[in-house]
């Protein structure tokens, strides 16, 4: 049980700083996805513990919501690529005070 | 001070109407037809009405009059005791338990009331013909006359004080339409607008008083109130005596409320004789007469109504000793003569007869004299200021000699009108109570020099005209209203020869108790007569003997400075009412600029500030948004994990 809790965490984590310290949009997509992957480890594990499917099933509705997330943000970050020449996360922050 | 009347017997229930009394409500209905008739089909008909205005304005009132004689007639047939007359002419509305019907009630009182009211108000009609000649808005005048003695007609024969009520705010209307119809005249705007407002604080008893008959009684009917009368604990009658006597005097010009009446001579001088002379001003002394089923059980009240009076008396006739216009003159005079009214009706079951006594009386010497004074300004330009008159007996022989009738009435040369009615009210109130019976015959000494004072400045001593002015007699349109009115302020007094007013109205008013002066009455009369001559040899040497200056002097005693300043009534009621009003007013506009907008504009400022400080936490970077959203879901678990361990 605990391997799959350590490696889970360890996964969240690596996404969780990708997400905070890289500029690439593509890059911190991809950390989203390893951080939606690492709960879904941690849910199946858990599930796997409990002996019930709800784990389980929350993990089928992490894939859905998360292909759904990614249909939407490469079309955002492909037209923003376009205007702009640029992949930044930091270029794009003209939506503010 | 006062006792109770034995005799305080409710009224008679009125017998149903029938036979000729089925046409009572058209005696309301002629003149109010006249009105809708020159008010509203006047303009439709674009002018072309104009030429018959004045003869239609006159004809509805003397077709009323003309009714009102008959039914007079056909009153006097019956017995005493059968003499209330009672006309239902429809529900006039229902609200829960309050059941209002437009009921009329002819009994004596509203009898006299009708002939006084239409029959002084047509021969004022007739005057006005000649008097409104040149006015272009003369149709208008006619129609605002109309719907005065519509109203006032209500006012005394409505069976129930919410049917008296819209008589009493129907003649306020007409009094302001009229007051103020040279409404062009800055002071003629505002003199209507004084008198329409004071008016209200004397409404605001009638309305609060209709409530307390309503919450009492549950109705507002005369009769049934009167039979119910004993029934009802003395606080609450003196509670409803003194709501009534403040609208009494809001109508009839008594102090406190009394300022407006003088400002009110700005209107034309026939509205100046009708309403603000011989009808309007005296609703106050009827509605107390009306209501003598409530004074009669509120000597209190009584005592406070015999006060204002006594005061009021003295005051009118300070005023008219000073005023130069000849028309304040006899407003303060009018006052002054109310007071006498009020003070008669103040005395209780004794005094109402003599105080309607009184009231018509005055109805035609005071009409007469208005008419009178009317008639001179007509042929001095429209001067009202008697310093500029002078030695007019000549140039207008019969408005002199029916002024003069008048003059010897009001102040009560033995054999008129006003000699017998005022010496009533003189006599009753010495009999209860010397010091107002003194105060009375003191009014009376002051009237025989105020009226004097106009009589030699305007009719003789020198004349004094301005350049320009030729005098010259009224057309007889003018003149003959003139006439009759003299001739009635001669002969009024038939109506004492034997008591005649006294029984006639004992079914109203109740039996007078058997009670004689302190001196004999005969006595009482030879004193006054003499007071009176007094105020007269007075007013003669300083007004005839000795020359009266064009300009009022200035180097005069304070009393003659207060008497022209209306005893500072204005001022008075600037100190008492309208400054610490408008200080008021003032102070609630700054606390509501200050406190209460401050209060809406401070929280609006307050939540503006925070957000422009916090919306700078919007800084756009997404990455920043991760930080503080890791930054929340850390702070969630700690605090999972410290309640969890804890």
């Amino acid at each position: 049980m605990t391997p799959y809790v350590v490696l889970s965490s360890i996964l969240f984590t690596i996404g969780c700083v990708g997400v905070l310290t890289r500029r690439n949009a593509i890059v911190v997509f991809m950390c989203v996805e390893l951080m939606l992957n690492a709960s879904n480890l941690a849910l199946v594990a858990f599930a796997k513990q409990n002996g019930n499917l709800d784990g389980q099933i929350a993990a089928f509705f992490v894939m859905v919501v998360a292909a759904a997330e990614v249909v939407v943000g490469l079309a955002i970050i492909m037209t923003i690529f376009r205007t702009r020449r640029s992949a930044s996360v930091d270029d794009a922050s003209l939506l503010k005070y | 001070m006062f006792v109770l009347a034995e005799s305080a017997a409710p009224l008679v229930q009125p017998t149903s109407a029938d036979g000729v009394f089925t046409l009572l409500w058209l005696v309301i209905a002629l003149p109010l037809l006249g009105a809708a008739i020159l008010l509203i089909g006047g303009p439709l008909a674009k002018g072309r009405l104009d030429k018959v205005a004045h003869l239609i304005g006159v004809a509805l009132p003397v077709l009323s009059f003309l009714l009102s004689l008959v039914l007079f007639i056909a009153l006097l047939g019956r017995d005493s005791d059968n003499r209330q007359v009672g006309q239902h002419l429809y529900m006039w509305f229902e609200a829960g338990g309050l059941k209002v019907g437009a009921d009329l009630l002819y009994d004596p009182l509203s009898a006299l009331f009708l002939l006084l009211v239409t029959g002084v108000g047509s021969l004022i009609h007739i005057y006005s013909i000649g008097y409104m000649e040149h006015d272009p808005r003369r149709p208008r005048f006619f129609g605002y006359m109309n719907l005065f003695v519509a109203s006032m007609l209500t006012l005394v024969l409505a069976a129930n004080y919410l049917g008296v009520f819209l008589g009493w705010e129907g003649v306020g209307v007409a009094s302001y339409l009229l007051i103020g119809f040279w409404q062009y005249k800055h002071s003629a705007a505002s003199a209507a607008k004084k008198a329409f407002l004071i008016n209200r604080v004397g409404d605001i008893g009638f309305s609060l008083a209709i409530g307390l008959f309503f919450v009492t009684f549950g109705t507002t009917d005369f009769t049934t109130i009167s039979a119910n009368a004993d029934k009802v604990s003395e606080g609450t009658m003196t509670a409803l005596g003194l709501l009534l006597l403040l609208a009494a005097c809001g109508k009839s010009a008594q102090v406190p409320l009394q300022s407006w009446l003088l400002d009110a001579m700005e209107g034309p001088t026939p509205v100046s004789a009708l309403i603000h002379a011989a009808t309007m001003v005296t609703a106050g002394v009827y509605l107390v007469v009306r209501s003598n089923f409530v004074f009669d059980y509120a000597p209190h009240a009584r005592t406070v109504v015999v006060i204002v009076a006594s005061v009021t008396l003295l005051w009118g006739a300070i005023i008219g000793c000073a005023k130069d216009d000849i028309k304040k003159a006899l407003a303060g005079s009018t006052m002054s003569q109310i007071g006498y009214m009020l003070l008669g009706a103040g005395i209780g079951v004794a005094g109402y007869p003599f105080a309607i006594f009184h009231l018509l009386t005055h109805g035609f010497f005071k009409a007469n004299m208005f008419l009178g004074a009317g008639s001179v300004m007509h042929g001095m330009n429209d001067d009202v200021d008697m310093r500029r008159y002078g030695a007019l007996s000549r140039a207008m022989p019969v408005t002199f000699l029916t002024f003069s009738m008048g003059y010897l009435a009001i102040i009560g040369f033995p054999g008129f009108s006003g000699f017998w009615s005022k010496d009533k009210i003189i006599e009753v109130a010495l009999t209860q109570n010397w010091v107002v019976g003194v105060l009375a015959m003191l009014g009376a000494g002051i009237t025989g020099f105020y009226m004097s004072r106009l009589m030699f400045m305007t009719f003789f001593s020198q004349k004094r005209w301005a350049d320009g002015v030729h005098p010259h007699e009224s057309p007889a349109v003018m003149t003959i209203p003139l006439i009759v009115l003299a001739a009635l302020s001669v002969l009024g007094g038939v109506m004492l020869a034997g008591d005649w007013i006294v029984n006639f109205l004992e079914p109203v008013t109740g039996t007078p108790p058997e009670e004689s002066p302190p001196i004999p009455a005969l006595m009482i009369s030879v004193i006054v007569v003499l007071i009176v001559a007094v105020g007269v040899a007075i007013a003669y040497y300083m007004y005839q003997r000795q020359a009266v200056p064009r300009q009022a002097p200035q180097d005069v005693s304070f009393a003659t400075r207060a008497a022209r300043a209306e005893l500072y009534g204005d001022q008075i009621n600037d100190v008492l009412v309208v400054n610490p009003g408008g200080h008021l007013v003032n102070g609630l506009v700054q606390f509501d600029r200050h406190v209460v907008d401050g209060v809406v504009e401070g929280t609006a400022l307050g939540v503006g500030g925070t957000g422009s400080i916090v919306r700078l936490t919007q800084t756009g970077f997404v990455r920043s948004y991760a930080l503080s959203l890791l930054a929340g879901a850390v702070l969630v678990v700690v605090a999972l994990l410290a309640v969890n361990i804890a």
